[in-house]
């Protein structure tokens, strides 16, 4: 075995830039998968982290009738008493924030423009108000007190060319099925980094929320963010009851989840494309590598060399062009998503509300994407090296030599 | 002890519509420890009739018998088994393999014997100074000149302690004196080792080292022949 191993080693060494772009051709394709797996993995990861931290939490704890899609501000559809409901959630220790939220439809209006906006009253003092208040870019935050300010997001401000300071009309539903508006004075300008997100959404403290809408000391949901998002499951069983209905971000991100499942499912055929185009060249370089050694294959074959060993010649030689491949693949693929994960690629608007996508996407490869990719370019390459290794093994030695100039 | 035994041996060549017969019906029979040259002019059949003995290609009618055992219709693996303890092939070109060393080169067919790694270092060396060579064991075959490399096939094709040597054309390729060194070692390796070895060849220089003669002619032996003087350039 060594003096095979020996031989296919040599062989390789023979055509060193033949074997050097071979193993190259295989290191690009394996690096681009990485790319693309890192990229999809990343794009799906981002949006789930998006959601949980300004949408969904990882749990929402909702009234029994409450249906989300509907936005619905009807009392029973509410939760009352949300303060006192969401410090007794947030006093069990999975629970790293519990706040309450209230969601209404409504409309925006600033002069002769409109635009069809979602109200989250909100706690403004909640840790769970972070990526807004971190992401203030101009204008001040908002106070629990304050009456008639509201927050916008950026691309919301720049549709309606609003800054902060400009008043604007806030119409609402209510409680009684009734539409209330008032004037708002929009305080500042935030932005989530999630155009989707900030193109519809309108913060405003919850007691004022309440007000607008008829709601009083009522809530749509408790939002809860945990500390650990595997205790998903056991807080949810804990604070189920009769009367509310509680809803992990896996159910309220289900549309992520199966943009997931059918990403994974093309990307496996994308991978198969590029693994292909792969073994073609592997599949070339040794078939010229068996069309330029025929008369060697001859001789071995002719001082007693079975079909198995000249066979594993191949697959050893393929194994080398593998080993160079996978080890340039990583560098190289590792660098591209070492760059893809810190810069990211700027994609703009391109989510939906359904769907939160930030306008950057920041690539993550998972250790079982690499470790499986990895596999798989090597099972290609070995693969690739089935059909030369065949034919150089179904040589005739007679033939062999005599395709040698005998 | 009869090494070799061809009976009624034909060889039909098919390309397309043309059939060449290139053996039409050879007996010859071969004892241990012969020397003998297979000589013709060409097309006559020698190198197919030597491919047939040598388990490289398989006969179209006839029977082939070597070291007593029939070879006639062994599959493709049985006819390696058969090469690879039986027999050994020097071939007119300088058929070594190129990225191996003189001494791996030697060493392939015992490893593909299966010989333990002290038993091939042993054999190789003896080998290497049998064709005088053992300052070369690490050169590669392009650092060899003609001769040199086909002694080293020479050795290469000794390395089993084959019961019998075929060597197509040895000294084809190689000068006059080239040529001699290689016949001279070949001459004495047959007889300090007993092995037996049959070679085609229609070079005059080579045909005076043999004991015997076989001749062929268009597929048919047309004269065997006893040679009582010993080799000249032994």
């Amino acid at each position: 075995m060594m003096q095979l191993i020996k031989m296919a080693f040599r062989d390789l060494l023979r055509n060193k830039r033949r074997s050097f772009f071979s193993s190259l051709a295989l290191g690009m394709g394996l690096a681009l998968l990485l790319l693309m797996a890192a990229t999809v993995s990343g794009e799906i990861r981002g949006a789930m982290d998006t959601s949980i931290r300004l949408d969904s939490g990882h749990l929402q704890v909702r009234a029994k009738t409450y249906d989300a899609n509907k936005n619905s501000v009807a009392y029973e559809d509410l939760i009352a008493n949300p303060n006192e409901v969401a410090a007794k959630i947030a006093s069990l220790e999975p629970v790293s924030v519990a706040t309450p939220r209230l969601f209404a439809s409504g409309i925006l209006s600033d002069r002769d423009e409109t635009t069809g906006i979602r109200i989250l009253g909100i706690d403004t003092s909640s840790p769970a108000m972070a990526p807004f208040k971190d992401g203030m870019l101009t204008g001040k935050y908002l106070e629990n007190d304050d009456r008639s300010g509201i927050l916008i997001g950026e691309t919301l401000a720049n549709k309606l060319s609003l800054k902060a300071g400009d008043a604007v009309n806030l119409l609402a539903n209510t409680s009684n099925g009734d539409v209330d508006q008032q004037l708002f004075t929009i305080r500042g300008i935030f932005t989530t980094h999630t155009p989707a997100f900030d193109e519809y959404t309108v913060l405003m403290p919850l007691a004022k929320a309440q007000a607008i809408t008829k709601t009083e000391d009522h809530a749509s949901a408790i939002f809860v963010l945990l500390k650990n998002s595997d205790q998903v499951d056991n807080v949810k069983n804990a604070l189920q009851t009769e009367q509310l209905q509680v809803v992990t971000y896996l159910k309220m991100n289900e549309v992520l989840l199966q943009t997931e499942e059918f990403s994974r499912g093309y990307m496996v055929l994308i991978y198969l494309i590029v693994l292909a185009i792969t073994a073609a060249v592997i599949v070339n370089t040794l078939i010229m590598s068996v069309f330029e050694r025929t008369r060697e294959i001859g001789i071995l074959s002719a001082i007693g060399m079975k079909s198995t060993r000249i066979m594993s010649l191949f697959f050893i030689e393929s194994s080398f062009l593998a080993i160079g491949g996978i080890f340039a693949g990583l560098i190289i693929g590792g660098i591209m998503v070492y760059f893809a994960s810190t810069v990211g690629f700027y994609i703009g608007n391109y989510g939906a509300t359904s769907m939160l996508i930030g306008e950057r996407i920041y690539a993550y490869l998972t250790l079982k994407d690499a470790i499986d990719l990895t596999i798989m370019a090597f099972i290609v390459a070995i693969l690739a090296a089935l059909y030369p290794a065949i034919m150089a093994a179904r040589l005739e030695p007679v033939e062999a030599m005599r395709g040698g100039k005998i | 002890m009869e090494v070799v035994k061809t009976e009624n041996v034909t060889r039909i060549y098919r390309v397309g519509d043309v059939e060449t017969n290139a053996l039409r019906g050879v007996n010859l029979s071969i004892q241990s420890g012969e020397f003998t040259a297979l000589i013709g002019p060409s097309g006559s059949g020698k190198t197919t009739l030597l491919q047939l003995i040598g388990c490289l290609d398989m006969p179209t009618s006839g029977r082939v018998t070597v070291n007593g055992k029939d070879v006639t219709n062994l599959n493709r693996n049985q006819r390696a088994d058969i090469r690879a303890e039986s027999i050994g092939f020097v071939f007119q070109f300088f058929a070594l393999i190129p990225t191996l060393t003189a001494y791996e080169n030697i060493e392939m067919p015992l490893l593909l014997a299966g010989k333990s790694s002290s038993e091939r270092a042993e054999r190789v060396k003896q080998l290497l100074e049998w064709i005088d060579l053992p300052d070369r064991a690490n050169y590669r075959p392009d650092q060899l000149s003609g001769g040199q490399q086909q002694r080293v096939a020479v050795a290469r094709a000794l390395a089993i302690n084959p019961a019998l040597i075929l060597a197509d054309e040895p000294t084809a390729n190689l000068d006059t004196p080239n040529g001699r060194q290689v016949m001279d070692v070949m001459t004495r390796l047959n007889k300090e080792t007993g092995v037996t070895f049959l070679f085609a060849t229609h070079d005059p220089r080579v045909i005076q080292y043999a004991r015997r003669v076989v001749t062929l002619q268009d597929g048919l032996i047309i004269k065997d022949e006893l040679v009582e003087k010993s080799a000249v350039g032994a």
